[in-house]
This record gives structure tokens, C-alpha cells and sequence, in this order.
């Protein structure tokens, strides 16, 4: 166990000129488990904003999307270039400073012990930390009803956009991942493809800036979407076999 | 049932058919109108030409499939041809949408590449 665990954490950002530094500076004072190393690399989805200009800098490690992708597509870009320049874990976290660095070690440990493939921090296991609206827990128990009746997977924040991945959902993930609000459906992904996915409590923050891509007027928008997304997921993978995805 | 239409307007028809189809031929042969869409827009000029000189085409294909108002043939044809088409704009734009997709993620993938070789001779 004395080699180095490579670690890319993917931060997507679209306009996140206020929180991006002081999530940066926060990164880098964290301390995290021996044996790792993490590489904070953040994707710009376009931003219109100073924080390319940001970036810049202060010498952070960006990937530049020439046009804006939205988040499926960012945090696929990250995927890729994790799973190219071959680190051993990716981690997933949302560039407006719910995702506090210092829980980070939680989903690390179950990717290094092997005890998943696929690690998901959910802030609802243990009634800690920022819990989100009613309007939008409500709509959480409804994909993980929709989750348990399709693939029997339980996963109690399936909105949670805090994962860690291990090389084999890497491979996966570079190859196909869902497009406009892809948590929910990512975890349909997972379950058929026989991944292992395990939950751990998280303690998240309310937002430190920007906006929530889950807005209220957006809400009916996003349950109408998401719920098609899985099922035809869904249908594609376990009726068509593999071979549609690519 | 002769004289339905009058020549006049025939004339009118077939005229405007020819250019339709002229039109067309000029975007495919300027390279920009790709052959696979032109397709349905051929055969779309030849319906048109075909019903401009066939004076009771109409009439008759109407009578046929039992429809007591002839013009209703037209709207139904119309909008069935332009449903289809429609559809498959969208397969064609969800498949542009996937394309671009992996082309920005790997340009952005090799422009990260490549300021790090650049970085890495510079030091």
C-alpha cells in the first residue's frame, strides 16, 4: 500500500467568480488521508464572468470548454481527462461550495478499501448540515422510489452531486454520461453495469454563491425530464444491451 | 370532369413548380443543400409537378381513398410530410448535440494537453 492514490477532483464552475478562489484556498488547506494525492481540477462550462480570469491567476489547474456544455457535459470532460491521464479516483463536486473538502475522506475511503465502485456523500443519512427545501426533498424520495423499483438500488440523495469514482466507473462514464441533470439518472448508469455504489453521511453547506441549476419555476421542467431520462435509460440498457451508448 | 382548373392557372402551377425544383437544384449543386436532406425536397417538386399537369390527379386519388373533399387530401399529405420531417430534424439535431458535445470536451482536453507540454519545455 505505499504507492500513491492519485485523486482528480472535477469542479465544474459556471460563473462562480465569488466562491471558486475560497473553495480553492480551502482545497489546498485541507488535509487529506496519507497516501493521496489531490489534484483540484476545475472545469470552466464558459463562464461569462472573471472566472476564467481567475484561474488564470492564481495558477489553477482548468480544463477551458469552448462552449457551454452544462453540467453533464462539464463534469463528463472531467471524467475523461481523469480517466486519460490516468488517475485513480475521480471525485465529483459542485463548484458553488456545498461540498465542504474536508468530508472528502469519507468518500475516498470507501473507493480505496474497495467497498464501491462508485462512493455517493449524501447530506440526508444523518439529519446534519444544510438539508434543502421540502418542495425539493420531496422530489429526492421520488427518484429513490424510482431508482429502488427499477435497478433495487437504494440511494437515499440520488440529486447528490458529491461521488467519488473509481477507475472502473471512469471507464464507463468517459464513454457515455447523461446530459442535463444527470445525477438520478448516473445511478441507473451504475446499478446496470453492475457497479457497486455505496452511500456515505456528508455534512453539506447552503450554497456560498451563484445559483442552484434546480430553480423552483424549473422544478416541474426538471421532475418531467429526469423521470423520462431514467426510464429511457433504463429500457435502452436492459432491452438493447450495451451497445447503444457509445 | 374536364376544365376543373382553368389553363391559366395551370400554367401558374407548373411554373412554379419548375422553379421550386430549379431552386433546389441550384442550393444541392452551390454545396448548400446536402444530397441526403434534398431527397424529400425532390420528391416533394415532383408531387407538385406531377399534380400540375395531371389535372384530376386529385380528384381521382380523393375518390380512391374515399374522401369526399378532395382539398383535405392536400392538408392531410401536407402535414403528414411535414410531421416526418420534422421528426427527423430533431434526430438529426439530437445527434449534432451529441457531436459537438465530444468534440468541445476533447478540444478543451487537448488545449489543457497542450499548455502543459508548453509549460513543461518552457521550465
Amino acid at each position: 500500500m505505499s504507492k500513491t492514490v492519485n485523486v482528480a477532483l472535477i469542479i465544474p464552475c459556471f460563473n462562480e467568480e465569488d466562491v471558486v478562489l475560497a473553495l480553492y484556498s480551502e482545497i489546498s488547506r485541507t488535509p487529506f488521508p496519507e497516501g493521496t494525492s489531490v489534484t483540484p481540477v476545475f472545469i470552466n462550462d464558459c463562464s461569462t464572468d472573471t472566472t476564467r480570469q481567475i484561474f488564470i491567476e492564481h495558477q489553477m489547474t482548468f480544463i477551458d470548454l469552448p462552449v457551454n456544455l452544462g453540467i453533464g457535459g462539464a463534469v463528463q470532460a472531467g471524467y475523461k481527462y481523469a480517466f486519460r491521464n490516468g488517475y485513480d479516483i475521480a471525485v465529483q463536486m459542485d463548484g458553488d461550495g456545498q461540498h465542504p473538502p474536508s468530508e472528502l475522506h469519507k468518500l475516498l475511503k470507501l473507493i480505496t478499501d474497495g467497498e464501491a465502485d462508485v462512493a455517493i456523500g449524501s447530506r440526508y443519512l444523518t439529519k446534519e448540515g444544510f438539508q434543502s427545501s421540502s418542495l425539493r426533498r420531496t422530489g429526492i424520495s421520488y427518484f429513490r422510489w424510482l431508482n429502488q423499483k427499477l435497478v433495487g438500488v437504494t440511494v437515499y440523495d440520488s440529486t447528490s452531486g458529491y461521488r467519488a469514482l473509481n477507475r472502473r466507473a471512469l471507464e464507463l462514464v468517459s464513454g457515455y454520461y447523461p446530459d442535463e441533470y444527470p445525477e438520478p439518472e448516473a445511478i441507473i448508469l451504475y446499478a446496470l453495469h453492475g457497479l457497486s455504489i455505496r452511500e456515505t453521511p456528508v455534512i453539506m453547506r447552503e450554497r456560498q454563491g451563484g445559483r442552484s441549476s434546480i430553480r423552483t419555476y424549473k422544478t416541474v421542467y426538471y421532475m418531467f425530464k429526469v423521470t423520462l431520462g431514467i426510464i429511457f435509460l433504463y429500457i435502452r440498457l436492459k432491452f438493447n444491451g450495451k451497445r447503444h451508448l457509445l | 370532369m374536364e376544365n376543373v382548373i382553368s389553363y391559366r392557372l395551370q400554367i401558374i402551377a407548373i411554373t412554379m413548380a419548375l422553379c421550386f425544383m430549379f431552386f433546389i437544384f441550384r442550393l444541392i449543386a452551390r454545396g448548400k443543400l446536402r444530397e441526403e436532406y434534398s431527397f424529400i425536397w425532390i420528391t416533394c417538386t415532383a408531387l407538385l409537378l406531377l399534380f400540375s399537369f395531371w389535372r384530376n390527379g386529385l380528384e381521382v386519388i380523393a375518390g380512391l381513398l374515399g374522401i369526399y373533399y378532395a382539398p383535405s387530401l392536400i392538408f392531410l399529405g401536407a402535414i403528414f410530410a411535414i410531421v416526418i420531417f420534422l421528426v427527423h430534424l430533431s434526430v438529426v439535431n439530437s445527434r449534432q448535440h451529441q457531436q459537438i458535445k465530444d468534440l468541445a470536451q476533447e478540444m478543451a482536453i487537448l488545449k489543457k494537453k497542450l499548455e502543459d507540454e508548453e509549460k513543461k519545455k518552457a521550465s
